[in-house]
């Protein structure tokens, strides 16, 4: 299955980090074990994090006076528009496929993805077109600043006229990185309809395994929209086109179309696996079966089909017809229905569980308490009129940072540290992981809730300075700002220093339910190798004394892996 | 599995009715205060929007309530001992809860949505905002047209990153937009490079201006005072600095300041884009790229946008 120069044995290691001599080349190398390019794209991602992070806080620091004062206007515009960019593009996505790498196979029983080299493929177009982003901030004319809806007709005007400008290489960034997320989406798609162990049924699949399944089915849909959407731009920027040009008859709206089209299901393609997260962790750290299944499991479609028919709630004010606008809010309320469906299930799964506080589960809770706020906002920004009000406001900036940083990222948290045992085989440190979550929480929230009040108020997004009587609060989320910078140093710290020389991790230390849980901690390069187990229950049997699969006691002492 | 309700837990009802209520009262408290968190209401379409808001923050706030109220009992009651990895009784689920807590949410999603689409024709009624001309329309309002436009018409050029007011029937243009009290007036939006946003939140009203249409857009201000227009949709370099003051004054002091402004000769209005842009290039223009800005518009009255607004 592997194309890395290496003798196979090292790859078959139990324990293959660290310790076998050249061991970590693996994770610089083309190497198509699901396993390896998982820690990759989460490794790359992390770093990716930290550069966007970065640039949140320079913009912080400009933002906590009301005036222009620390860095130049054409500098914030530009910072702003990567570090939404980078956040979104070369952090979230790539995290999230680095889940997807280490969890599907694993949780449904497979020995690694339906294309290995198509997968590899697509996790080193990420650091291709990372490189184009980050290239472009020495470029005379600097990065792209329009924004990372990069609307037209700001986004092609061209300064210096020069064919190469920040903006183009923007495109051809999210160009490829589109292509890369299609390559990946088929990738998972396929894996999870053809690659199941024999038993699991569509309905034995853990919810985990049912969103990434949903929200890869969104990319295969919408991204074509999107990278078509770009590619015309680029035609408009670089050969003179007027797809989108008033002036040549085209129509600047219509890319506002070609662009929610895509990025509104992108939303869901972020949230859904993290729905997924969650039920899996308040599952298995309440002790407790998920609450509706059934439900849950088919929520998470409702959303696929109710997420490809709202994207006009982005543009409201745009001049879209007051017909378009009450059925593109009735289909945006209407999300909250299935959306509902899961915390309902979530909060009666863990009432009268036996609920362990540790940190995947602090973040999980914490996560779902964001959730919630951003829901709640979320309907009055699909009221229209209300939208008409707040929409390119921090009010927004605010809702959308706790659906992305406060849920989202929680829940990728809360992730990494349930599922680092399995992959690294050891355990992380329960003291860092407690204080990375208490500094994410208050620091989320510090930075996140003041950008409420000040879009209520009437500031708008994307100003590089702004009138005093929004002082207060944008020294608040500053403040806020930096807080959740210092808190990524107990996470680093914690994930390298247990990595290194952290306790070794038995099989399965939550006594968690899951074909991953059966395998030994780092599983081997083809997880199950010939002895993929028939799984006979549903995922979550939790208290029922029902086991998961035939042959149970074989797995759970390993009788298999010792050949 | 215990679909069958054998017997009713009276002192649980009990707890549960009873903190409904306090969050029944919260909530209601909670809309209350929500007027307060918005601008001053300077426009027919103001208390219509705020209306819908303080009732979406009690539904809001007794959801959120709930939801934490859950959580914090879990926590504080449901713990396992440190090493007690023993299951909890397993529920799997139930179908009758489920369906209840699918239809509910959507009949209360259907609600609002009625209650916002009323406040739709409502405002539809107070403000049409359909009426797109396509075409040039820069160029034809650049000829002061006046006598095809109604009687209130202001025309609004966005530019890159100054505002032009004109007022074709007393041949007036400003860069500080005055406006009648309670009285209806239409605004004809054109841009002339990129997309704008007119954004005043005293108004609660917002439209994008697309380069290549005319937007006709209606409003009625209610409150006389200095308000702020923003630029709403992100215009380039100096989009921060894209605003402009709204007064809205008594009929007698507007029909004053038509007066005194067509006395007025042409001269540059405000543009604190081109401003600063004079400053950077002397200072050697550090930093990336940019559009150079417009000139300043020539009007009659550049106004002032220093002065204390209100919102």
């Amino acid at each position: 299955m592997t194309t890395a120069p290496f003798d196979p044995r090292v790859l078959k290691s139990n324990a293959p980090v660290p310790g076998a001599p050249d061991n970590w080349k693996r994770f610089f190398s083309f190497n198509t074990d699901a396993k390896v390019i998982g820690i990759q794209y989460i490794s790359v991602a992390i770093f990716f994090l930290l550069v966007g992070g970065l640039l949140a806080m320079i913009m912080r620091g400009e933002l906590i006076t009301p005036e222009n004062d620390l860095v130049d206007r054409t500098v914030y515009n530009g910072l702003y528009t990567m570090h939404g960019t980078i956040m979104l593009f070369m952090f979230i996505f790539p995290i999230l496929n680095g889940l997807n790498n280490l969890l599907i196979p694993t949780m449904i029983g497979a020995p690694d993805m339906a294309f290995p080299r198509l997968n590899a493929v697509a996790f080193w177009m990420v650091p291709v077109f990372g490189f184009i982003l980050m290239a472009s901030f020495i470029l005379p004319g600097g990065p792209a600043n329009s924004g990372w809806w990069s609307y037209p007709p700001v986004s092609t005007q061209n300064p210096l006229g020069h064919l190469i400008s920040g903006e183009s290489m923007w495109l051809l960034a999210v160009a490829l990185s589109g292509v890369s997320s299609i390559i990946g989406a088929l990738n998972f798609v396929t894996t999870i309809i053809r690659m199941r162990a024999p038993g699991m049924t569509f309905f034995r699949m853990p919810i985990f395994i049912w969103t990434v399944w949903a929200a890869q089915t969104l990319q295969l849909i919408g991204l074509p929209a999107l990278t078509g959407g770009a590619i015309m731009l680029l035609f408009d920027l670089v050969v003179g086109t007027s797809f989108f040009q008033p002036e040549g008859g085209g129509d600047p709206v219509l890319y506002q179309h070609f662009f929610w089209f895509y990025s509104h299901p992108a939303v869901y393609v972020i949230i859904l696996p993290v729905f997924g997260i969650f039920s899996e962790l308040f599952s298995a750290h309440s002790r407790k079966p998920l609450f509706g299944y059934l439900f849950v499991a088919l929520a998470s479609f409702a959303i696929v089909f109710l997420g490809l028919i709202v994207w006009v709630h982005h543009f409201f004010p745009s001049g879209v017809p007051e017909w378009m606008r009450n059925l593109f809010m009735v289909t945006t309320m209407l999300i909250s229905v299935p959306t509902g469906v899961k915390v309902f299930a979530w909060l009666a799964t863990i009432w009268g569980g036996k609920i362990q506080l540790n940190t995947p589960m602090l973040f999980c809770l914490g996560g779902l308490f964001n959730f919630v706020f951003a829901g709640v906002t979320g309907i009055m920004l699909a009221t229209v009129p209300i939208d008409i009000h707040v929409n390119n406001t921090y009010f927004v900036v605010g809702h959308f940072h706790y659906v992305i940083y406060g849920a989202a990222v929680m829940g990728i948290f809360a992730a990494i540290y349930h599922w680092f045992s399995k992959f690294t085989g050891r355990m992380y440190y329960e003291g860092l992981g407690k204080l990375h979550f208490a500094l994410t929480f208050i620091g989320s929230n510090l930075n996140f809730f003041p950008m409420h009040p000040l879009g209520l108020m009437g500031m708008p997004r994307r100003v590089s300075s702004y009138d005093p009587e929004f002082t207060f609060w944008n020294v608040v989320a500053s403040l806020g700002s930096f807080l959740l910078g210092v808190s990524i140093i107990p996470f680093l710290l914690n994930m390298i220093s247990s990595w290194v020389r952290g306790p070794k991790a038995p099989q399965n230390p939550w006594q968690a339910i899951g074909l991953e849980w059966l395998l030994p901690s780092p599983p081997p390069a083809e997880n199950f190798e010939e002895n993929v187990p028939t799984v006979i229950s549903g995922p979550y049997g939790y208290g029922t004394g029902k086991p998961l699969v035939e042959n149970q006691a074989a797995y759970e002492n390993q009788q298999f892996q010792e050949v | 599995m215990t679909s069958s309700p054998s017997r009713i837990n009276f002192p649980a009802v009990a707890i549960v009715s009873a903190w409904t209520g306090v969050l029944v009262v919260i909530s209601f408290w909670m809309s209350r205060q929500a007027y307060h968190w918005l601008p001053v209401q300077a426009s027919t379409a103001a208390p219509l929007v705020d209306g819908l808001f303080s009732f979406e923050t009690a539904l809001a706030t007794f959801v959120v309530c709930w939801v934490v109220s859950i959580i914090t009992w879990v926590v504080l009651f449901n713990r396992a001992d440190k090493y007690d990895m023993s299951d909890a009784e397993p529920i799997e689920g139930n179908t009758r809860l489920e369906i209840i807590w699918t239809v509910i949410p959507a009949l209360i999603v259907f609600g609002i949505a009625f209650y916002a689409v009323r406040v739709n024709q409502q405002l539809a009624v107070l403000g049409p905002m359909e009426h797109i001309h396509r075409g040039s329309p820069v160029e034809e309002v650049g000829g002061y047209v006046g006598d095809r436009l109604p009687s209130e018409t202001v025309e609004v050029i966005a530019r890159q990153w100054s505002w032009e007011f004109r007022y074709p029937k007393a041949n007036v243009s400003s860069t500080e937009l005055h406006l009648p009290v309670d009285k209806p007036v239409t605004f004809r939006l054109v841009s002339e490079d990129v997309i704008h946003g007119f954004y005043v939140p005293a108004f609660r009203l917002k439209q994008d201006i697309i380069p290549g249409r005319a937007i006709d857009f209606n409003l009625t201000p209610t409150r006389e005072g200095r308000y702020r227009l923003r630029d709403s949709m992100y215009s380039g370099t100096w989009f921060a600095t894209n605003q402009a003051d709204v007064v809205v004054e008594s009929s007698n002091g507007f029909q004053h300041w038509l007066e005194q402004a067509a006395s007025q000769p042409l001269q540059p209005g405000l543009s604190d884009a081109v401003q600063e842009y004079d400053q950077r290039q002397q200072a050697g223009a550090k930093g990336w790229a940019t559009v150079r800005p417009a000139p300043r518009p020539q009007v009659n009255v550049p106004g002032s946008n220093t002065l204390p607004h209100e919102a």
